[in-house]
């Protein structure tokens, strides 16, 4: 068993158990820190994989922003004492019923597939090659998909904004305030 | 840095996060909760690109950009999404999908 | 033959005042319309007898036929190579000499209803009608071919629908023009079907092709045998059930006297000269085929005109509505026509009947456009149909008394008159071939005699009766068109047609046959007679004769109950024991399944409504497990 043996069990690990516990979590904040954990894992199996780049974005992007985000409309939503109602037991089993199947079957189709790797050599994903490949358009170039991501993400933050934004009651028959 | 772990190994961590996402999405009633269900399901999804990518076709980058876009589309997607739950928040004063069951016959 | 290419025009121009009209119909103050229509149709008119005068006389080569000739053809409709419908002109002796008539009937129409209409609602959407009327009449007898005819034919009918129905509020005048559609349109199935047996059993529609006495098309004729006739004798048949329909020939006459709802001057021009001999026209179109091809079709033709001839002009002498007087005679004299045409033979002196027809047509179409305009000309006088409630009105009414008077004389069939000239011919034409049915004509001469004496007897002698106001002479735009007519009406007997209108298009000698003359005038100056005696004076004589013959004349009176035999027909036997079984099977059946299907479609989604419950967890999971299975079945299954 060697480091990155014990390292990956780990990290699956973690994972798996987190997982569950996200999803089985009856505190929604609690629920939120262990999908940090995952998250946090999941960029340790890409640290491993040897993409860097990617971690460090999984950690920056999600683990600090998107569990922020969440933790905030927790917040916003609940107290932090509340518990968080649970589906009838009918409902769960049910769920975990297809659920289970659905593994099953993927993981079957999965072992029985015979991956064949290419015997290409393998390319450098350090942070100059990443950062060229994301910004030229020829041959393995990103451009068109990071502009395309870019304006994506444009519109999601105007159309977030316009959502939560309270909308101005005008009610006649409250006073105003400043004129 | 990987040894000698097989792919297999990853993509079933990846099968089995992805159905605990889907398994929260259908019994968790909190709608910030099945947010974060989803947010286990894409990050699944991203780990089986990253190793398609790493142990298949290691000459190329395509998986692991992939990856990247999903992350910023789960990031926009949350964002969103969290917008408008705290809309039906301000509006139902609760954020239980059992009371959202307007859009029906 | 590209000389003639003007003619084109005859047709258009009243087409494009019709579009013009009736587009702008309530922007043209007064008689402005009135006036488009009349200007417009004066030029076809002029047209017309220019086109007469250069075919018949301009262009006619001395000691030769008169052919016929394509002025103008394009190709309508391309379905096959061998079967194209065509649009044209086609110029030949009959068409030309419908030209005239038609027009010439049109024109005065026209100028007459500028006084007769005045202040009618609607003055121009009447005058955008009788456009109408004006060009599918004459595209009808310009056809080139029998489908081009048949597209007009019913163009005819719509345009006369909408005459007879131009007081559309009355419900009378509605119901009539209804009739006269139907029944008509009843008719035009026969035509139909009778064009496309003939056309299918000769392969083609074009009437040069059809007519030539040479051509393969009647040489192609005889063959197959249905029911002991020739298959084109059937044919010929369907097509005469058609012009039948149009020219109420007995037993589909019904629609003429309800139609004598529309206003007068529609009664002239479609009821008298135009419309009604269409069907007559179209046997003589088709005349060489009847003659060559279906002999027996041509005595249909003869015994049903004859019928119809003595039939119409029996009723004719009880009916009180002078307008409906009229529409009989004009049943009767059109009866003349078929018959003569039906005695007739092809060729020569053969066809003597044949141009005789189409003389006394000519001569007819004057005539009864005159008594219908002075007919018009007295209801405008005294606002009322009825001759009960008229008399003595030779003094008010000079010009239109001295017009109606030649036209009763040219009717009866008086010399010098026209009518006598062509009613002799037939005499004669029918003497020749069926001695029956002239004896019928002879008969049917005394008749006409009498009824038209008796009508202008009731009109114009007697005594006065109590008129909402004096009655008065109609003004100069009516009476000048009644002038012309009685002109026409008085000369148009000595036109030599035995030299232009012929069935072979060569002229042959005729002359009058005085044994047979005499006689006919001996029997018309009898009507007079009799007419005289009994309606000149108003004594009780004529109540007597009517009490003597009591259930012929209820019978006459009530028009032999024709129309409540259709009314027998359809509403008791064809509304009870087709109509309802259809309608119930409509209803029950048809309407059954479809509200069964909707039924069932409306049971399926109640009972899965449920499925759309608005519960995001449901449909998530529902999504999932039909992934799943999809995933299973493409993947370990198939």
């Amino acid at each position: 068993m060697t480091l990155s043996d014990i390292m990956f069990y780990l990290f699956a690990g973690s994972i798996l158990t987190f997982s569950v516990l996200t999803v089985t979590s009856r505190r929604i904040l609690r629920s939120a820190v262990y999908l940090l954990f995952v998250l946090v894992s999941t960029a340790g199996l890409y640290f491993m994989l040897n993409y860097n780049f990617l971690a460090a974005v999984q950690l920056t992007v999600y683990a600090g922003g998107i569990i922020v985000l969440i933790i905030f409309s927790i917040l916003l939503t609940s107290h932090v004492s509340e518990k968080a109602v649970v589906a009838p037991l009918k409902q769960q089993i049910f769920s975990a019923l297809a659920v289970a199947a659905g593994a099953v079957l993927t993981l079957m189709t999965i072992f029985k597939f015979a991956f064949t790797p290419t015997a290409s050599p393998a390319i450098e994903s350090n942070v100059q090659n990443v950062g060229r490949a994301l910004v030229s358009y020829g041959r393995d170039g990103y451009a068109l998909p990071f502009e395309v991501i870019s304006i994506l993400l444009l519109a999601a933050m105007v159309g977030a904004i316009v959502l939560a934004k309270k909308e101005k009651h005008l009610d006649p028959t409250e006073p105003t305030s400043n004129n | 840095m990987i040894g000698n772990i097989s792919l297999n190994s990853f993509l079933v961590i990846s099968t089995l996060m992805f159905f605990i996402g889907i398994y929260g999405f259908l019994t968790r009633r909190n709608l910030i909760t099945m947010l974060m269900s989803i947010e286990l399901i894409l990050n699944s999804v991203n780990i089986n690109f990253v190793v398609f990518n790493r142990f298949l076709y290691p000459n190329q980058l395509q998986g692991h950009f992939f990856s990247l876009i999903v992350i910023a589309v789960a990031a926009s997607e949350a964002a969103v999404a969290i917008a408008i739950i705290i809309n039906i928040y301000r509006n139902f004063k609760s954020i239980d999908v059992e009371n959202l069951d307007q859009m029906k016959f | 033959m590209s000389s003639y290419a003007y003619t084109l025009l005859i047709p258009l121009i009243p087409f494009f005042v019709f579009v013009c009209v009736g587009m702008a119909e309530d922007k043209l103050k007064g008689k402005l319309g009135g006036l488009i229509g009349t200007a417009g149709l004066g030029i076809a008119t002029f047209l017309s007898y220019y086109t007469a005068f250069k075919y018949f006389v301009a262009d006619h080569v001395a000691g030769t036929g008169y052919t016929s000739l394509k002025a103008f053809e394009l190709t309508w409709l391309h379905l096959t190579d061998k079967l194209t419908i065509n649009l044209g002109i086609l110029i030949d002796p009959i068409s030309v000499m419908m030209l005239v008539v038609i027009t010439t009937v049109s024109f005065m129409v026209h100028i007459y209803s500028l006084g007769y209409m005045e202040g009618e609602r609607g003055f121009a959407r009447f005058y955008a009608f009788l456009s109408l009327f004006s060009f599918s009449m004459l595209g009808l007898v310009l056809a080139t071919n029998l489908f081009q005819m048949y597209i007009f034919w019913e163009l005819v009918g719509v345009s006369s629908f909408l005459l007879i129905g131009y007081y559309y509020e009355k419900p009378s005048a509605f119901s009539a023009a209804k009739k006269a559609f139907i029944v008509t349109r009843f008719a035009d199935l026969g035509f139909l079907i009778g064009i496309l047996i003939l056309s299918f059993n000769t392969g083609t529609f074009d009437f040069k092709e059809l007519t030539n006495p040479h051509g393969v098309a009647i040489a192609s004729m005889g063959g197959a045998a249905f029911m002991g006739l020739s298959v084109i004798t059937w044919a010929l048949i369907f097509i005469f059930i058609g012009g039948a329909g149009k020219s109420a020939m007995f037993p589909l006459h019904i629609w003429l006297p309800d139609a004598m709802e529309g206003p007068t001057p529609v009664s002239a021009l479609i009821h008298a000269a135009t419309m009604v001999v269409a069907g007559v026209y179209l046997v003589a179109r088709l005349f060489p085929v009847y003659a060559l091809g279906g002999p027996d079709a041509l005595h249909v033709v003869a015994w049903v005109g004859g019928f119809t001839s003595l039939f119409a002009a029996v009723i004719a002498t009880t009916q009180t509505d002078i307008k409906r007087v009229l529409a009989f005679s004009t049943m009767s004299q059109i009866g003349y026509m078929m018959l003569s045409l039906g005695v007739s033979g092809y060729g020569g002196e053969e066809g003597l009947g044949f141009m005789a027809s189409n003389f006394h047509l000519f001569t007819h179409a004057m005539f009864k456009a005159l008594l219908f305009l002075g007919a018009g000309a007295v209801i405008h006088a005294v606002h009322s149909n009825d001759m009960n409630e008229m008399g003595g009105l030779r003094k008010y009414l000079p010009i239109t008394h001295m017009t109606f008077l030649i036209a009763c004389l040219t009717i009866a069939g008086i010399p010098p008159f026209s009518g006598f000239f062509s009613k002799d011919e037939i005499l004669a034409a029918a003497f020749n071939s069926n001695k029956i049915l002239f004896g019928i004509e002879y008969f049917v001469a005394g008749l006409t005699a009498f009824y038209m004496f008796r009508l202008y007897y009731n009109i114009f002698w007697g005594k006065d009766r109590h008129y909402h106001h004096t009655p008065h002479e109609a003004p100069l735009v009516m009476t000048i068109p009644l002038m012309i007519l009685a002109f026409g009406s008085v000369f148009s007997g000595f036109l030599p047609f035995h030299n232009l209108v012929t069935s072979d298009g060569l002229g042959f000698e005729s002359h009058i046959d005085w044994m047979i003359a005499i006689p006919s005038i001996l029997v018309g100056v009898v009507g007079i007679a009799i007419a005289t005696v009994m309606y000149k004076k108003e004594t009780a004589l004529p109540d007597k004769v009517a009490g003597t013959f009591k259930y012929m004349y209820k019978w006459a009176f009530h028009k032999f109950y024709i129309d409540e035999v259709y009314l027998f027909v359809t509403k008791k036997i064809i509304f009870n024991y087709i109509s309802r079984p259809v309608a119930w099977f409509d209803r029950h059946i048809v309407d059954g399944t479809m509200n069964g299907i909707a039924g069932l479609v409306q049971f399926a989604s109640v009972s899965i409504k449920g499925l759309q419950s608005g519960r995001v967890q449901q449909y998530a999971f529902v999504f999932v497990t039909g992934a799943i299975a999809l995933v299973l079945i493409y993947v370990y299954v198939l």
